[in-house]
């Protein structure tokens, strides 16, 4: 008996001690992540799991893709190692919100309704725009979709365009594979997804017999994001900053072709718009 | 219905921050109530489905066959010791790439839907707990019944549907009740094959409008209710079908 009452004495004692490290939690929750970040060593950066070649797991399981280096440079540029953490489309604002990450570098679009719940980093590092992949012959045009069913990923903030703008039938799955994998059994008419992915994934050799028939219905910049409350501070700063860099000294074109990608127009233009001229230098 | 609700709704979000748009929005309002027919529908059909499945399965377990009684054994070992959620997936992507498709005018579409084989995937895996259930309600019913009615002067297929048929439905009520309840709440995860039922519906809403909290509670809600009634119509029915003394 005399048992029992130490071990219930200790599990009290062992849960209490867990409730009293809340308030220090919500201490830190106050400090600027900056501060918090470089007194942790870790960086923590959100990155999609199933987002080839901008996040993906290589063979040997570790992450790898344009977005995870982007998260390495980040972390190296602060000096302090860096923690990936897989998100996904539908979880990542809610993984920066709860502050299990400090910042996310997945492929989200930038958009009016996100500008409000998180800090959008301006300038955008990646664009694309919503296309479809079909079986060769199946689309011609996006009027095409009317009353067809179409494979769709969830979470992805276009997915409503594809229903209310050309009235298709969407069948939104999990992840991607699951999506696609619907597509190639016949289950949907076309896979509606990013332009960049799906020319990554025609790119990739594994689609013969597939096709991307339409024109991207707009281009939108995929931004990195902090919580709403650092984008103006010292963390939203730095990365806006840094983001401009990558822009400028051609990093991200570098990364384009190092993953084998299509050199797109927008990359182009951000890097001739935003090359610093050193003229004056006489170089 | 958007009239009523539209203006409760919209001052709610101004005064708390609190975002039901499907109260308030038109494509929102639009899909929740898709969410809401599909997933009862779903209900509705997995039940059923359920049901006819236990009570073949309990039959065929009394059958002579050797072969017959091996199968079933086979069939509530696996679907009771996989997940729901792998079932799934495996009926939709593994069988179904193997289903004919319909011609529909240039297009093709599967012959069962993904609604289909929601109701196959989980009426088959709710049917195997089922037939376990059943065949505990027919174990439950005495042998003195039977030598009674033999007594009688009944045939063994009388008296399994006059007499123990009947006195088994009513031993299994109570753990049929709770299957069918477990049952209703797992035809949430026919979002992952893209039936737009509730959670499907729900979380379109909320991956759009990042309003995660209120549309968690309104899924949260309508899994209450749809369990609620489910339990009260499984309460009425014992009721009903009370045998004074029975049991006791």
């Amino acid at each position: 008996m005399i048992k029992m009452k130490t071990l219930a004495a200790t599990a009290l004692l062992a849960c209490s001690s867990l409730f009293a490290t809340a308030p220090a939690f919500a201490q830190n929750s106050n400090a600027e992540i900056l501060t918090t970040v470089l007194e942790r060593g870790v960086l923590r950066v959100g990155v999609l799991g199933a987002f080839r070649p901008w996040a993906f797991r290589a063979e040997d399981g570790s992450l790898q893709g344009i977005e995870v280096d982007l998260a390495k440079r980040v972390a190296d540029s602060l000096g302090v190692e860096v923690e990936l953490v897989e998100i996904t489309s539908a979880n990542r604002i809610q993984f920066l919100e709860q502050k299990r990450i400090d910042l996310i570098i997945g492929g989200m679009y930038d958009t009016a309704d996100r500008r409000e719940v998180v800090g959008i980093i301006e300038p955008g590092y990646w664009a694309s725009g919503p296309s479809l992949m079909a079986r060769e012959g199946a689309i011609s045009s996006w009027e095409d979709v009317a009353g067809k069913p179409i494979c769709a990923k969830q979470g992805v903030i276009y997915n409503q365009l594809i229903e209310t703008r050309f009235g298709a039938r969407l069948m939104a799955f999990g992840g991607n594979t699951e999506g696609k994998e619907a597509l190639r059994s016949g289950k949907c008419v076309a896979w509606f997804y990013d332009d960049s992915s799906i020319a990554a994934d025609l790119a990739s050799g594994d689609w013969a017999g597939f096709e991307m028939p339409v024109d991207a219905l707009f281009v939108n910049p995929w931004a990195a994001a902090v919580p709403i409350a650092e984008k103006d501070g010292a963390f939203g700063k730095v990365l806006s900053g840094l983001v401009y860099g990558w822009h400028e000294d051609g990093t991200l074109i570098d990364l384009q072709a190092e993953y084998d990608l299509q050199e797109t127009a927008w990359l182009a233009q951000m890097h001739e718009d935003l090359e610093y001229d050193r003229s004056f230098l006489g170089e | 219905m958007l009239e009523f609700t539209a203006p409760l709704f919209l001052s709610l979000q101004k005064a708390t921050g609190l975002n039901f748009s499907p109260f308030f929005d038109e494509y929102d309002f639009g899909r929740l109530m898709t969410g809401l027919q599909t997933s009862l529908l779903l209900i509705v059909c997995v039940l059923v489905l359920s049901l006819v499945v236990g009570l073949l399965g309990a039959a065929a377990q009394r059958s002579r066959s050797r072969l017959l009684r091996f199968l079933v054994a086979a069939y509530i070992a696996v679907f009771r010791n996989t997940p729901p959620v792998v079932q799934l997936l495996f009926f939709y992507f593994g069988l179904g790439a193997f289903t004919p498709q319909i011609d529909m005018g240039g297009w093709y579409e599967p012959m069962i839907s993904a609604f289909g084989w929601a109701v196959i995937a989980l009426g088959i895996f709710g049917g195997s707990y089922n037939v376990e259930i059943f065949r505990a309600g027919i174990e439950a019913v005495p042998k003195t019944t039977s030598e009674a009615t033999e007594a009688l002067g009944f045939t063994p297929l009388q008296t399994f549907i006059h007499v123990t048929l009947p006195l088994a439905l009513r031993f299994s009520l109570p753990s049929l009740a709770s299957n069918l309840i477990s049952l209703a709440k797992t035809t949430s995860i026919a979002y992952v094959i893209a039936v737009p039922e509730m959670t499907y519906a729900l979380s379109g809403v909320w991956n759009d409008r990042l309003n995660v909290g209120e549309m968690m509670t309104l899924l949260f809600v309508y899994y209450i209710a749809v369990v609620a009634i489910i339990g009260a119509v499984m309460g009425q029915l014992e009721r009903r079908l009370a045998v004074p003394g029975l049991g006791k």
